[in-house]
């Protein structure tokens, strides 16, 4: 199997999907109406609410969305063969992303700009926002736990990656004090970042940086993720402009140029898929793939997360109602490019199918360091790079990636803390400093219960991520699909995706919870019965909202 | 020459405008938030002694008082005192 024609079937599928399948969603069931006046012009503040260019808002919604998890959930999943997460990720992009972020977008718009947390509050129930705020804690703790493990392992498999990976934040720094105190205009900034960076991830693996095997009695995986929880506790706490603005921007021009880079190489060296279309040669202890498919690729085929950044913010500057087609869906397929970008460098990145078994050994193997290699043969090939510069471009990538959503995650945790602490009256709990604190010590508490002293099993956790996440797709579906009904438009565009994302979910989540019982893991089997709950919540939640208002609907008919 | 070199500058000054709305779209509520609690702290620095805070810069900024007597309802209020606290400033 050539991996052009995987690039150009799977691009032109969700191509065909914007430009028809949008379309159809844009007219007949959203109904997207120019005249209405968004909230970015109601309410126009010059701070939260500003119309916005639709190709300016589009790059950072997209930026915005597109991180660590659409690398990593893809390449941990074709370890069942390329096919079926091929499939997941682009029919998960045209029929589930798509309606789902565009559909966030749309609710928001509609509903001054709300965000979805308080829209499940007045269009469906308070309950169900109670429910929805915990389902996002359990989001963030996943993601922050996981991402520390997922940038440890990066920095011990690539030690090149140690001084650029750094670097780039003394260069984001650099950046933010130009531009804020220096008032440099942007795009000499921008060159002198770039070349900057690159110039760190060139020279990196000639000084490469390993921390010996014991760091006071702990191994270095252990101490990394320790040092990079001590990080993101102090870059949570820093003001905005300094760290993560900056940071954000180098990112967003580091994806652009790696996925450019990467399709180049791509279409340049026409690499060969390697791993088998179906793996019928499972290593032993290899989940069941229906459904651990469909929450182990949550972003990159559909993922709640894009939910929250659709309506907190990108809702408050759409200018006009039909860039919310654009924004939204094709944020998704963008998203949606970066997942099949993932695939390709996990099966088409080795020299042979013994070279991919080899990485692949287990389940949860394989993940990001795949993407790593297998990217870096791939560019190599392609575009003559040096590999291990190529490695350690990718592993910069990646990592930045990771570490900005655990930064921004932390910093979301901290306020759910300090929000409690003030709901409760817990006068500690609602300052910056021991809120973060305790947000820290929850996800070292998840990263080292689940993953043992060294830290290295964390990654078991991504599918429990993969579950929580999609229960915070449902919720925002749901949202969607009870508009759709009191608007009297067809819901079964909403209300497919959303019976078929609850039912994967609590089957894969029945799935882990005997399979954590017979391992005796004790820790994930009581975090696997804590979503559980959550995910029956939810699913009762939306059967009886939705029994609920099509009962209303009926009884208007009925009167009118 | 000069013609490429107005259309290089135009084209320039859009690509830094683009670039700049890019780069302060997603933060512009933060900083705002950030650039508030700069002020209230000027404030403080201005109007503290009047509140029975010790200060010696307040007699050096006395003439600043009226510039900011606008803002002073808004930050009195976010400072958790509906009314003013003040005596001879009332606002409100």
């Amino acid at each position: 199997m050539s991996a052009i024609l995987l690039l150009i079937i799977g691009l032109g599928a969700m191509a065909a999907g914007y430009f028809i399948y949008s379309r159809f969603l844009a007219k007949v069931i959203f109904k997207l109406d120019d005249k209405f006046k968004t909230p970015a012009h109601e309410f126009e503040d010059g701070v939260d609410f500003v119309p916005t260019n639709k190709f300016v808002l589009w790059g950072h919604h997209f930026t915005s969305v597109a991180g660590a998890a659409p690398i990593v959930g893809p390449a941990i999943a074709v370890i069942w063969g390329w096919l079926p997460a091929f499939l997941w990720v682009t029919i998960g992009t045209i029929f589930f992303a798509g309606i789902h972020d565009f559909g966030a977008i749309w609710a928001s718009v509609r509903n001054k700009a709300k965000s979805v947390g308080t829209l499940t509050g007045e269009v469906v129930s308070n309950r169900t926002r109670s429910i929805f705020m915990i389902v996002i804690f359990l989001v963030l703790l996943m993601v922050n736990g996981v991402f520390g493990v997922v940038i440890a392992k990066l920095l011990i498999n690539n030690p090149g990656s140690v001084v650029p990976v750094w670097g780039a934040i003394a260069v984001a720094l650099v950046i933010g004090q130009l531009i804020y105190r220096a008032k440099m205009s942007l795009p000499i900034v921008s060159l002198l970042g770039v070349t900057a960076l690159y110039f760190l991830i060139y020279i990196g693996p000639s000084v490469p940086v390993a921390l010996p095997e014991q760091v006071m009695g702990m191994s270095d995986n252990a101490a990394w993720i320790l040092i990079l929880f001590a990080y993101a506790a102090v870059a949570s706490l820093l003001p905005v402009w300094m760290l993560l603005q900056p940071r954000d921007y180098i990112n967003g021009l580091q994806l652009f140029v790696g996925l450019i880079a990467l399709y180049a190489a791509v279409l340049i060296g026409n690499p060969t898929v390697v791993a088998p279309m179906i793996n019928n040669n499972l290593p032993a202890d290899t989940p069941s793939m229906i459904p651990l498919l469909f929450v182990t690729i949550a972003c990159g085929a559909i993922s709640g997360f894009h939910g929250l950044v659709a309506s907190g913010t990108t809702s408050k500057q759409l200018n006009r109602e039909s860039d919310a087609r654009f924004v939204g869906y094709f944020g998704a397929t963008g998203e949606g490019a970066l997942a099949l970008a993932a695939i390709i460098a996990g099966t088409a990145g080795f020299a042979s199918l013994a070279d991919w078994q080899a990485v692949y050994t287990a389940f949860g193997q394989g993940g990001v360091l795949a993407f790593v290699n297998g990217g870096a043969t791939i560019l190599s090939q392609g575009t003559g790079m040096d590999a291990a510069v190529a490695g350690t471009m990718l592993t910069v990538m990646a990592a930045l990636f990771a570490g900005t959503t655990m930064d921004t995650g932390l910093r979301l945790q901290r306020y759910i803390f300090q929000e409690w602490g003030e709901i409760y009256d817990i006068k500690w709990m609602a300052k910056a400093a021991p809120a973060t604190l305790l947000s820290v010590g929850s996800c070292l508490l998840l990263a080292f219960g689940a993953g043992g002293a060294d830290g290295s099993g964390g990654l078991l956790i991504w599918p429990l991520f993969g579950t929580t996440n999609q229960l915070l797709a449902g919720l925002t579906l749901l949202v969607v699909t009870v508009m759709l009904v009191r608007r009297g438009s067809p819901t079964i565009y909403a209300l497919v995706p959303l019976i078929f994302l609850l039912s994967m979910t609590l089957y894969a989540l029945l799935l882990q919870l005997k399979g954590f019982y017979l391992k005796s893991d004790w820790f994930l089997f009581g975090l696997d019965l804590v979503v559980l709950v959550a995910a029956v919540l939810v699913t009762l939640e939306c059967t009886a909202t939705l029994r609920r208002v099509k009962r209303e609907k009926k009884a208007e008919a009925g009167n009118a | 020459m000069n013609k490429t070199l107005a259309r290089f500058k135009y084209w320039y000054r859009r690509a830094s405008a683009a670039g700049t709305e890019y780069y302060n779209a997603p933060y512009r509520a933060a900083i705002a938030r950030a650039q508030r609690d700069e002020d209230d702290l000027f404030m403080l620095l201005v109007f503290g002694e009047m509140m029975g805070i010790p200060n010696p810069a307040s007699w050096y900024c006395l003439e600043l008082q009226p510039l900011l007597l606008e803002r002073f309802h808004d930050w009195h209020t976010r400072m958790g005192m509906e009314r003013s606290p003040l005596d001879n400033m009332r606002c409100c």
